[in-house]
């Protein structure tokens, strides 16, 4: 008995200095955001809760000048929220529309067609950045929400994930349905959506994720300040702390970064029931 | 209410497998039709085929007169029972027993009634409002067949519905689908491995081999007529004792054992004496000498297995024997046993063909 009890010390020490290890930046960022410019400057990082909380995040969120000479921290908010779920949403509905062409609809070059899908997860964004960007600008779409985020839509990994769940599903449910007069439309939505659901879920809140934490191509896609997303505004924000002038505004880049990463974490920490079911299941 | 006629229906994979050669059949209107035989015989492809979820690669299926080859499964109007149900499992028992029903555009009201009734007939009322994840096995196939009876077929296609259930429950839906299927009186056709599923329901049953029918008649005529060995040897459990045998103008000959009562047989051939198990019976001048190995006692009767002594051997091993008898009869192991049976009862047929010979 002794010996368990002290493996079970002995792990959950270990995961103990894992969970340290990985939020103590976080808790010091947020710390350090709750203090005023001229004491991080005189005494550094702070560990311990300041009282300057409201005052920096509402500067930050909705004064003018807060972080940029124009944008609200509230707007860029938008902007990834706006990003976030439209890549997401945009990435599950192409993804699983391919992956039911290719599951379902026996054509010819269906499998190497989904190989050549598969491949160009071998291929970034940031490679083909430029032609896309060619594109889009061409386009006149630079600065509108539809050319940042339908560049994006195609999945590779969606179309994989779907493809591989839509052949664990029995075939015999297709062939019932088929018998009971579904046409493809109708079996699609009547039975592969709802079967789908915690596939989906989990397929949405990785691509929200992915989508929110883009950085290049909006970067790019982005000329001016108001479609600025969240992450762009650290990148500013940290730019502006090293021109020089004024006095540095740490605790603002600070409270943007913990911005930045709390509706990733809500996110995650909502919908987790339904992305491990996604992930896990196999009863179907 | 409908007649299904096949013709010359053939089935070749794209990978060059032939699964069905060949097979002309006519469907009497309400018949209950029953496919039988081994795993990977055809048996499935050719009820898929009249479904219409495998493509029939030659020959013509017909109902009611109407050539279906080019009409689509839905256009059909038949129904078919899965060998896992393969009901929609977000589905309440409702929804799935509606579902094709919505989709032909049957109004509301209609369509509550129709699953209703259907719902009463199979005794799961009470279940509508659940989803079939909380039914028990049973229960899912009677959900799996209220789908197909809400729809008011032409025709029943059963895909081996009982096999994924326990062997009580199994003879209780066999005489349930019996039943409903007189009642209803739809036309049906039933595959299954089983032979006594296929025999107990059955109007006629069609034995298949090797994308073949081998034999086609009543379930009793096949049993007590076989035409050819595979019939014999999968039709009637406990299994037809098959003893090697050659003819040399008077008697059969096995070894040390000699058969009398026997003539116009090709000499010189392999042949094979076929004798059920509930013609022998023992009795000291009988013609076959066994040592007894094995009692299974089945309640009623038992079954007696052994090595049949003096007969050639089958495929190198020594020949086997069995017999059915009461459960008053019980033979110590390893005690020798004389055998009779009479010749009239015994069939023979050619090992190379197969083919019944007496």
């Amino acid at each position: 008995m002794s010996n368990i009890n002290w493996r079970i010390i002995l792990n959950h020490t270990i995961l103990l200095i894992g969970v340290i290890f990985m939020s103590l930046p976080v808790w010091v960022a947020f710390s350090t955001s709750t203090h005023s410019a001229e004491t991080i400057l005189r005494e550094g990082l702070q560990f311990w809760p300041g009282t300057n909380f409201i005052g920096t995040y509402r500067e930050v969120l909705f004064e003018q000048g807060g972080v940029m000479k124009s944008v609200l921290g509230i707007t860029m908010l938008k902007n990834s929220m706006i990003l976030g779920i439209g890549f997401a949403i945009g990435k599950v509905i192409v993804s699983m529309l391919a992956a039911y062409a290719i599951v379902y609809f026996r054509f010819r070059l269906a499998t190497p067609l989904f190989w050549i899908i598969f491949l160009t997860l071998l291929l970034p964004l940031e490679v083909r950045i430029i032609p896309s960007y060619e594109v889009v600008a061409g386009l006149g779409l630079l600065d509108t929400n539809f050319g940042l985020i339908v560049p994006l839509i195609a999945s590779a990994t969606g179309t994989f994930y779907f493809r591989q769940f839509f052949k664990s599903i029995p075939e015999e449910l297709l062939e019932a349905a088929r018998l009971d007069g579904a046409t493809p439309w109708r079996f699609f939505v009547d039975i592969l959506i709802p079967l789908s659901k915690t596939m989906i879920a989990a397929i949405l809140i990785i691509m929200f994720v992915v989508g929110w934490n883009q950085y290049l191509w909006p970067l790019i896609m982005t000329t001016k300040e108001e479609n600025y997303t969240l992450v762009i505004g650290i990148k500013q924000i940290y730019q502006i702390l090293s021109e020089g002038g004024e006095l540095p505004q740490y605790q603002k880049a600070f409270a943007l970064t913990i911005l930045a990463t709390l509706p990733p974490v809500l996110v995650v920490l909502f919908f987790q029931n339904w992305f491990v079911k996604g992930l896990v299941e196999s009863e179907k | 209410m409908a007649t299904v006629k096949l013709k010359n229906i053939k089935k070749t994979y794209p990978n060059g497998a032939v699964a069905v050669q060949g097979v002309d059949m006519a469907i009497e209107d309400g018949e209950f039709i029953v496919f039988v035989g081994p795993s990977g015989c055809g048996k499935s492809t050719m009820l898929r085929m009249v479904a219409g979820l495998e493509n029939i690669t030659d020959g013509e299926i017909e109902i009611d007169d109407r050539v279906i080859n080019k009409v689509s499964p839905a256009d059909r109007d038949v129904a078919m029972v899965f060998q896992n149900y393969a009901l929609y499992p977000h589905m309440t028992v409702r929804g799935n027993m509606a579902y094709g029903l919505k989709n032909r555009g049957l109004p509301k009201t209609e369509i509550n009634q129709k699953v209703t009734d259907a719902a009463k007939m199979l005794r799961i009322h009470d279940f509508l409002d659940r989803q079939p994840n909380q039914l028990s096995g049973g229960q899912r196939q009677r959900v799996a067949m209220g789908r197909a009876i809400v729809r008011d077929p032409k025709v029943f296609l059963f895909d081996e519905p009982l096999s994924n259930l326990d062997a009580k429950l199994r003879v209780q839906m066999r005489i349930e689908i019996k039943r409903l299927q007189r009642k209803m009186g739809v036309t049906s056709i039933y595959v299954t491995h089983d032979q006594t599923e296929a025999m107990t329901l059955a109007d006629r049953l069609a034995v298949i081999n090797d994308g073949r029918i081998e034999q086609m008649g009543a379930p009793i005529e096949l049993y007590n007529n076989p035409a050819t060995l595979f019939v014999a040897s999968f039709i009637g459990a406990p299994q037809i004792n098959l003893i090697p045998v050659q003819f040399d103008g008077k008697n059969l000959n096995s070894g040390d054992l000699q058969f009398s009562g026997f003539k116009d047989l090709p000499e010189n051939t392999d042949l094979i004496l076929g004798i059920r198990p509930d013609v022998l019976e023992p009795n000291n001048d009988g013609q076959l000498e066994m040592q007894v190995d094995l009692v299974e006692q089945h309640g009623a009767e038992n079954l007696v297995y052994g090595a049949l002594n003096g007969a050639s051997t089958t495929d190198g091993y020594i020949t086997e024997i069995c017999f059915k008898t009461n459960q008053n009869t019980q033979p110590a192991i390893d005690s020798i046993l004389r055998l009779h049976f009479d010749h009239s009862h015994a069939m023979v047929f050619n090992k190379e063909t197969g083919e019944r010979l007496i």
